[in-house]
């Protein structure tokens, strides 16, 4: 008997009060949404915390951008800019960029993907909610009170014994963020293995759920070291218990092994999710099956499983034994090979395929380009004897922003873009879509490729003043983060503008394939599918090119 | 088609299916509770290796008696627990409230000699901070002994008062007839935490008390 006949209440009540029902109209108070179980509602209270966020994280680096306009340090004491570089990164490590993909489009994504009605554990999911929101507010709350300055890594002896700012508030807000961040990722894991729809076996997924597993394997895994970790430096404050501490016997080198241990797995946490948008999102646009499908879900794996190896390449110049640096070397050479795989397969199928470029596609475009010179410096960095000498250099900044913000960020816009019918029903305009993503792409790379310059020529990061000689790289830089912030308002303000003014999207606008355009509305009613959808064929099976 | 289960949630197919997901998560979680308290034995590692005898030093101050008693409450409270999740599956409600009843019993049991061990660390002045005050050979040392000390049976007992908690929810569900034979999930999961804590206390018991006694 089809389940569609016992009619999940709130569809019911969108029918009484006289709508077409979908998940956005089945209440309004604002009881139907902070106590809701729905993953797709709790998508959007993710998106809204993590933007509020971002907007946060990007004052403050507007703020370091200012600063660095001139060589002298005028605008800011170092103390404060220590403040500013700390809370930037701490905003947009722990409060934006990791739950970020993952939160808001996997948590809408993944049950509407394999065919569920919902993920596997709603109610958990609204606590994970929860507890990111109050693990940002008493990030927040370290911010109001005078801040943070330890940098976004806390590392100590300074953190646990010399920092006079709000360390402990600060690291329990990434606490509870990861926390979080352990729910999401625990709830995707039973999701994907106990809920998919008939007929939708493990390689008929969509590339984006693959992604989303591994993500979720590195949340488990990864995220626990880091809280125990942050836990002993909050004790080490607190009661001067002596383990990170040289001056009673203690180690400080240990917390960055612990901490790489997390964080270097971590920085997959955010890249692999936006991998598996930019798989969705090149098919449809190139109109092609992807290219070497096993592939790519093989690899998100590997990345998960090799990225736990090489957290000693951010140790090179910290004292750790040479042979423990050669290793991790070699290591980190080989963890690049899923990423390269990966890029290789999504060019190989935009070949000969029938492409347009709508802003989805371009922003997906950005990123392998962008994607790529992260990703290439970063065997430059993994290199021992070139790390020595750019190591802390803006080199590393740059490096990790090419990923960060032009492959992380480019396929959070992408997600953002191409499921923005679908998650509220309504189309954005592609016009001023396709000349922000053009802003956003030309910002970028003014901002961050002087960086690799000057970075390389020797400017140290946390520093808020510099040698003349490198002044006008930092001024194109500043102008480029100006060009940025412009790119990414302009979305902010249509995405807003457009869910009153937009044209109503159909099911699938952009006539794609999976279950979330073929099998569910824009936007899908509250238990996403009248009937428990049947899969009969391979993710992608777009029509190949006629002729 | 069989008739709706009360307990069967709107967003699985069956009581299989929505039985099968509770127990990967379980599990899931319980691997990250693993690599949660895994740190802390890294740590433990490290440290014992580098200061070998002041951990034997530390480790002797400690009281064997009271730790052991609570190694057996404990394995007993496992015992009570299995026979918890025995009765839920058989679905008998009077059973299952006497068995969480004596697992909370042994448990708070457990916490109260905790108290007592903390107490007596507190007046001989082991607990590292202002008011650390042993002062025999490698005091810095000893002192992140104890450091590992409390902080690695802290964490542990807060699971432990995290658990009694969830024994007192569960004993309200089985009081109101929620667990019948085809419907026993949260106390079987919640067994499977409870053994996990106590397996951790097998693993603390002789890393902090045992080490250096012959
Ligand atoms: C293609 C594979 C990659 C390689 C071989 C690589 C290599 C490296 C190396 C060797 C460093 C240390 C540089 C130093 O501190 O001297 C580094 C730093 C960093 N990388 Fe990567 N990386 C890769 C991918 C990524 C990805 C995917 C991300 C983020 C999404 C990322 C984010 C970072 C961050 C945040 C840092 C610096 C952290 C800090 O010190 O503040 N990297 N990378
Ligand atoms: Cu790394």
């Amino acid at each position: 008997m089809s389940t569609a006949v016992f009619k999940h209440r709130a569809d019911q009540q969108a029918e009484d009060n006289g709508h077409t029902k979908n998940y956005l109209n089945a209440g309004f108070s604002a009881k139907s949404w902070l106590l809701t179980v729905d993953h797709k509602r709790i998508a959007i209270l993710y998106l809204i915390s993590i933007t509020t966020m971002f907007l946060l994280g990007g004052i403050f680096a507007l703020v370091i951008r200012l600063e660095l306009l001139t060589p002298a340090g005028d605008m800011l004491q170092s103390e404060t800019y220590n403040k500013m570089f700390t809370m930037h990164g701490v905003v947009m490590v722990f409060f934006f960029l990791i739950p970020a993909t993952p939160a808001v489009f996997g948590n809408f994504l993944l049950p509407l993907m394999i065919g569920a009605k919902d993920l596997a554990f709603p109610r958990l999911n609204l606590l994970s909610w929860y507890v990111f929101t109050f693990g940002a507010l008493l990030g927040v709350t370290a911010i109001v009170f005078g801040g943070v300055d330890t940098g976004w890594t806390f590392y100590t002896p300074y953190s646990s014994t010399y920092a006079n700012s709000n360390v402990i508030l600060a690291a329990l807000g990434a606490f509870f963020a990861g926390f979080a961040s352990i729910l999401t990722g625990l709830n995707f894991i039973v999701t994907i293995h106990k809920m998919r729809a008939p007929g939708l076996t493990w390689f008929r997924m969509p590339l984006f759920v693959w992604a989303h597993y591994a993500t979720s394997i590195i949340q488990v895994l990864g995220t626990p070291v880091v809280a125990i970790t942050i836990i002993l430096v909050a004790l080490e404050r607190l009661f001067k218990i002596g383990i990170f501490d040289p001056a009673l016997g203690g180690d400080p080198i240990l917390f960055q092994h612990l901490f790489w241990f997390y964080s270097h797995p971590a920085v997959y946490i955010m890249i692999l999710p936006a991998m598996g948008v930019i798989s969705e999102v090149i098919c449809c646009f190139a109109r092609k099956k992807i290219f070497g499908y096993n592939f790519i879900a093989f690899s998100s794996l590997a990345i998960a499983m090799f990225g736990f190896l090489v957290w000693g390449h951010h140790m090179y110049t910290s004292g750790q034994s040479v042979y423990a640096s050669l290793v991790f070397s070699v290591l980190t050479f080989l963890v690049a090979i899923p990423s390269a795989i990966k890029t290789f397969n999504w060019t190989a199928t935009l070949y000969k395929g029938s492409i347009s470029y709508d802003a989805p596609m371009i922003y997906a475009i950005g990123f392998l380009g962008l994607f790529t010179i992260g990703g290439l410096t970063g065997v430059f960095l993994a290199t021992l004897a070139v790390d020595v000498h750019v190591h802390d250099t803006y080199f590393v900044v740059a490096h990790f922003h090419y990923i960060m913000v032009g492959g992380a960020i480019m396929g959070y816009m992408a997600a953002m873009h191409f499921w923005w019918p679908k998650i509220t029903g309504r189309l954005y305009p592609e016009g001023w879509a396709r000349f922000s993503a053009l802003v956003i792409f030309i910002g970028f790379n003014l901002t961050f490729f002087p960086q690799f310059i000057v970075g390389y020529l020797g400017m140290p990061r946390r520093y808020h003043a510099y040698p003349e000689e490198f002044q006008i790289w930092n001024v194109l830089s500043t102008a480029g983060a100006t060009i940025l912030g412009v790119g990414y308002a302009i979305p902010v303000v249509y995405f807003i503008w457009s869910l009153r003014y937009g044209a109503k999207a159909s099911a699938n606008p952009w006539k794609a394939k999976g279950l979330e355009w073929e099998k569910a509305d824009s936007p899908p009613i509250a238990h996403n599918f009248e009937e428990t959808p049947v899969v009969t064929e391979e993710a992608y099976a777009y029509e190949p090119k006629r002729g | 088609m069989s008739a709706k289960n009360a307990a069967l949630q709107h967003h699985f197919e069956d009581l299989g299916q929505q039985y099968e997901s509770s127990q990967l998560g379980m599990w899931a979680f319980l691997v990250q509770e693993i690599l949660f308290f895994g740190g802390l034995f890294l740590g433990y590692l490290v440290y014992r290796s580098s200061y070998p005898e002041a951990f034997k030093i530390g480790s002797s101050l400690l009281d064997v008696k009271l730790g052991g008693i609570n190694t057996a409450v404990l394995i007993a409270s496992s015992l009570t627990m299995a026979l918890a999740v025995y009765w839920a599956q058989k679905g008998d409600k009077k059973k299952i409230i006497l068995f969480l009843t004596l697992t909370l019993i042994l448990g708070s049991t457990f916490l109260g000699i905790k108290v007592v061990e903390y107490s007596h660390k507190w007046h001989h002045g082991l607990v590292p901070g202002e008011m650390f005050a042993y002062s025999g050979p490698l005091a810095d040392q000893v002192r992140i002994f104890y450091s590992f000390y409390f902080a690695m049976t802290g964490m542990h007992a807060l699971h432990m008062i995290i658990g009694a908690g969830l024994i007192v929810w569960l004993m309200v569900k089985a009081a109101r007839g929620r667990f019948t034979a085809e419907y026993s999930t949260p106390v079987e999961m919640f067994g499977l935490y409870w053994h996990f804590v106590d397996i951790v206390w097998i693993y603390l018991f002789p890393l902090l008390y045992l080490i250096g006694r012959s």
